[in-house]
């Protein structure tokens, strides 16, 4: 008897033949780098990967991996990746959204996923802006940011995902930055073994809409202080800091929620009793 | 080198971490030409091709040189770069959809440049006979692709006026 195994998959093995219509100097695209490249680290196979997305640029990711893919409704990615994952535990299932799908549309979502906290990785690309509608102010967008849609500003307190996240229950919350690919594949990696709803926030700038965001590179650094398993601690951390510091921030220890399913119906007979009243 | 670099004991880590920054290289170049040819860029979308098309060629030639040992397989345990990116990978974030072929050459010229300073410090730094021989002719071959840019950006100037005035595609902010 001879027993093959499979080789390591590289990271372009995560990756379709379709090309991104994403603007060039777009940090979507090292962040579907650092997706292929936590892909291969982990060691999982494509066929044991499901990717799931609402819509916005960010969302577009599904369709540029050799993975499952779900693109799905906008803002309900959430609902689509938890149910996938309670009747599928066996996949290994990664959401990918940007703030306006994420915090606006899928806000509403964004907390029951964090209170639920079924096994799931949760990146969001926040840009602070809508980029594919066009420069709309997002639940991101700084007050002061002026645009003719919002003369002067929205003067809007910018929502903040990673307190939410934490005060919703969220088991693991990071900081990342595109522009540091090996760095975000890092923490992909931490989110994913991390048992329960993982949140990693990821700095993507828009260079179209915001080119302004060019200079994030200069602005980021790492956090100086190792993640913490105390939720208020790394809320009251995150509320403080000046928004750039990088890295894990909160590692919690909550059981994930992941209740028994049951029999799958196979036969018609059988499924037709179902709807039986 | 940045504090995460891969360093190279032997003849074998120097062939992998040679061979990682070829692939890196590839991937990049061929992802900034599937940018252009997207955004209708089409002079961009040869020279990034090119320039993806040469730095295979050097990937092969490593793979050649390293004979049955499996480069590929030895890259992914010794060829990490935790923190940064290796040194040829070009900067996607310098990307846009208007630059033109002495915008590319510049971002190609800067790759160049870093990996010539990456194996001239791994040289300065090499112990190993085989790894310093290996590590002087790196040395000498990333100097030709450096002096090769700046031929290169003489013969493609940067245009008059900057990037080309009429934008087929301008972004059409509600700002």
């Amino acid at each position: 008897m001879s027993a093959t195994i499979a080789p390591a998959c590289r990271p372009a093995d995560y990756r379709s033949a379709v090309k991104p219509i994403w603007c060039p100097g777009c940090g979507d695209f090292h962040v579907l780098m650092a997706f292929t490249r936590a892909f291969a680290e982990l060691g999982v196979r494509p066929e044991q990967v499901a990717v799931v997305s609402g819509i916005g640029c960010s969302s577009r990711v599904p369709a540029y991996m050799n993975c499952y893919g779900f693109h799905g409704v906008h803002g309900r990615s959430l609902a689509v990746a938890a149910g996938l994952k309670i009747v599928r535990p066996d996949l290994m299932v990664v959401v990918a959204s940007g703030d306006g799908d994420g915090y606006s549309i899928g806000g509403n979502h964004f907390l029951h996923a964090c209170r639920r906290n079924v096994d799931l990785t949760y990146v969001v690309m926040d840009n602070h802006i809508y980029g594919m509608t066009k420069g709309q102010p997002s639940p991101t967008t700084e007050p002061d940011f002026d645009t003719a849609l919002a003369p002067g500003g929205t003067g809007m307190r910018p929502f903040h995902p990673l307190v939410i996240a934490l005060a919703s229950g969220a088991n693991f919350v990071a900081r990342a930055f595109s522009g540091n690919p090996a760095e975000t594949a890092g923490i992909i990696v931490e989110a994913v073994r991390h048992p329960g709803f993982s949140f990693v926030e990821v700095l993507s700038p828009c260079v179209t809409y915001r080119p302004d965001q060019r200079a994030w590179k200069d602005r980021v650094h790492r956090a100086p202080v190792d993640a913490t398993d105390d939720a208020a601690r790394a809320a009251r951390r995150v509320m403080t800091d000046d928004g750039f510091n990088l890295g894990v921030l909160y590692r919690g220890n909550r059981p994930p929620y992941a209740p028994p399913i049951g029999k799958a119906i196979t036969d018609l007979a059988e499924l037709e009793r179902e709807f039986e009243l | 080198m940045s504090a995460d670099a891969p360093r190279a004991s032997s003849l074998v880590d120097l062939y992998a971490i040679a061979y990682q920054i070829e692939v890196d290289a590839v991937e990049r170049y061929t992802m900034l030409a599937d940018q252009m040819e997207m955004h209708n860029n089409l002079a961009l979308v040869d020279v990034f091709r090119d320039l993806a098309r040469a730095e295979g060629i050097h990937r092969d030639q490593i793979c050649s040189m390293a004979g049955d040992f499996d480069v590929a397989a030895h890259a992914r345990k010794v060829a990490r770069w935790h923190l940064g990116e290796s040194p040829e990978s070009a900067d996607l974030a310098a990307a846009h959809y208007l630059m033109t072929p002495h915008d590319a050459l510049q971002m190609a010229l800067a790759a160049e440049q870093r990996a010539l300073e990456f194996f001239r410090e791994l040289l300065a730094n090499a112990v190993d006979t085989d790894v310093r021989h290996l590590a002087a002719e790196l040395v000498e071959e990333e100097t030709g692709h450096v002096a090769l840019c700046h031929r290169l950006l003489l013969r493609y100037p940067p245009p008059a006026g900057g990037r080309p005035a009429g934008d087929p595609d301008p972004p059409a902010s509600q700002a």
